[in-house]
């Protein structure tokens, strides 16, 4: 008995043990949110679309995430004979896994971050751009056509908006000063970054929308050509965790463009109403908001077609970011308004 | 002790993974396996207190190239008997080729009178900034001869599988913004019973103006 306590009261012990604790203080919000943006996006569309949405589980329809999340369980799971087993496995939990960590390095409020990194905003573009592997490995490994056309326009779309992505986050870390997120909020205080860098932050979402496979841009899962896309072949839990993936990084998108346009947890105003309401508080709000314009374009635009798709990412946003990019880093040096100089 | 158990892990799973790229059977699984390894030397550069480095090797070579590396081996239609029968044949030439990259870097690490040209950094500053700080001033040309060299790699590639061909319909999108009514829609008055004369076969240079 007195070992164990000794045990668990050694500092590394008890530091790993809060780490774990910080970990699932996020995971568990998360994966709620994750459940009720299903519902939401069926009742805000159904909305828009004068319908009534999904309403009789529970009050409200309350209850049918987790009516949906019961059915795809009881759902048997099929491995297709031609596969490459290991990797048709391994994508689905690969999506789920990249879409969790890279929530490590949002701050959700002052100082309330788990891992408080130097290089927060390249960790974060570097986990969205891993997300493309999933949807790859799922492609590939499913070996069957429509998932591998779906794997492959996938895969051009999310490495092309990525470039004019990188290239938006750029403008955001010279104006900021700094690649630490935490940083990145605090430079926003009195001005948040969407008023100055307007142009980005419009170019920003729209790549998001892409880098989520969203509509307008969802062509690797146009049911009209493909089906399904690249998940077409999977059932029961392991299409639950491409869902819950899909919704999951949606969020964490939000996320980011709260975190680098949005001002993060700061409130609009720093007078007594808006101060009074706690930084996480600020932070989903405007997190939900944000969501609700990813609900909101999905209800109203038209499928890009695959050739309009490409034109926009390289021939209209690349050259426009790099082009914003060249005319800030002027702006700010001509009127000696880079941080930290 | 954390560090140094994270070093052997992320060690072993690096020449684990980079045995399995070179012995894998099924080309797709070897790219995997490279990106397994990029990951685990990403994970080492972590541990040196090289954060910068180790996203930058995340965001380019895992994000990036080995995207583009396996979209490619996954397109091509590889036939593995005859790669076999390659392995034989090219066995040689690798070794000679490992052999001396491994010679060049054995004598740049433990060579006799060869020192490794550190730069002068400022350690109180993340290392992001002490990166800047010499690329940008110290090593600039060179910084901006790598540019260079990508720039005519990138144009080479476009150069040698550009080609126009005839006949491919094109959309031009300012083209089709610059429409105006004027040369799209032609109102014309009708009598009875008959064909209005603009679109009769015989009448060319009406019938452009309809389109």
């Amino acid at each position: 008995m007195d070992q164990i306590l000794a045990i668990l009261t050694n500092p590394m012990v008890l530091e790993l043990m809060w780490i774990v604790v910080q970990i699932f203080a996020v995971i568990g919000p998360l994966l709620i949110a994750v459940a009720y943006l299903t519902l939401a996006e069926r009742r805000v569309i159904g909305l828009m679309q004068l319908r009534k949405g999904p309403n009789v589980v529970g009050p409200f329809g309350l209850f049918q995430p987790f009516a949906d999340a019961l059915k795809l369980l009881s759902k048997e799971t099929i491995l297709p004979s031609g596969a490459s087993k290991t990797v048709f496995v391994i994508a689905p939990m690969l999506t789920f896994i990249l879409s969790l960590v890279a929530w490590a390095v949002i701050p959700f409020g002052e100082g309330l971050v788990i891992a408080d990194v130097n290089v927060g905003i390249l960790y974060l573009f570097a986990i969205s751009s891993l997300g493309v592997y999933g949807v790859i490995m799922a492609g590939w490994s499913s070996n069957s056509k429509y998932p591998f056309l779906g794997a492959m326009r996938s895969a051009a779309q999310m490495i092309s908006y990525e470039v004019s992505l990188g290239l938006v986050i750029i403008t955001v870390i010279m104006a900021a000063g700094s690649l630490n997120l935490s940083d990145i909020v605090e430079a926003q205080r009195g001005l948040w970054f969407f008023i100055p860098l307007f142009p980005m932050f419009i170019v920003f979402f729209i790549s998001t929308l892409a880098e989520t496979n969203r509509a307008p841009f969802d062509l690797p899962e146009g049911e009209s050509e493909l089906v399904a896309g690249y998940f077409v072949e999977y059932s029961s839990m392991s299409f639950a965790l491409f869902f819950l993936g899909e919704y999951a990084n949606m969020i964490l998108m939000s996320g980011m463009t709260v975190t680098l346009f949005l001002g993060g947890w700061l409130p609009p105003f720093d007078i007594a109403p808006f101060n009074w309401i706690p930084g996480p508080i600020w932070f989903a709000i405007k997190v939900a908001l944000v969501l609700f314009v990813f609900l909101w374009v999905r209800a109203t635009t038209p499928r890009y077609r695959y050739d309009q798709l490409m034109r926009l990412g390289w021939k209209v946003f690349l050259p426009f970011t790099l082009l914003f990019v060249a005319i800030c880093g002027g702006v700010m040096m001509a009127f000696d308004l880079l941080p930290g100089a | 002790m954390i560090t140094g158990l994270f070093f052997y892990l992320f060690a072993a799973i690096t020449i684990a993974s980079g045995l399995m790229v070179i012995t894998a059977r099924n080309p797709v699984h070897a790219v995997l396996f490279l990106i397994l390894a990029f990951f685990n030397a990403a994970g080492l550069f972590v541990l040196m207190g090289a954060e910068f480095l180790a996203m930058l090797l995340v965001v380019v070579y895992v994000g990036a190239v080995a995207v583009l590396f396996l979209f490619v081996v996954m397109m091509l239609d590889i036939d593995y008997a005859n790669m076999r029968e390659g392995f034989q044949r090219h066995l040689p030439l690798g070794l000679i080729v490992g052999g001396i990259l491994l010679v060049e870097l054995l004598v740049i690490f433990a060579g006799p009178g060869t020192t490794i040209g550190v730069a002068d950094v400022d350690l109180t500053r993340s290392n992001t900034q002490q990166l800047g700080d010499v690329i940008y001033t110290d090593y600039l040309f060179l910084f901006q001869l790598a540019g260079m060299i990508l720039l005519v790699a990138m144009i080479g590639a476009i150069t040698l599988t550009m080609r126009h061909r005839e006949g491919v319909k094109r959309q031009s999108i300012a083209l089709q913004n610059a429409r105006t009514r004027e040369e799209t829609v032609a109102l014309v008055s009708v009598e009875n019973n008959q064909a209005p004369e603009s679109i009769l076969p015989n009448n060319k240079s009406e019938s452009k103006v309809l389109r």
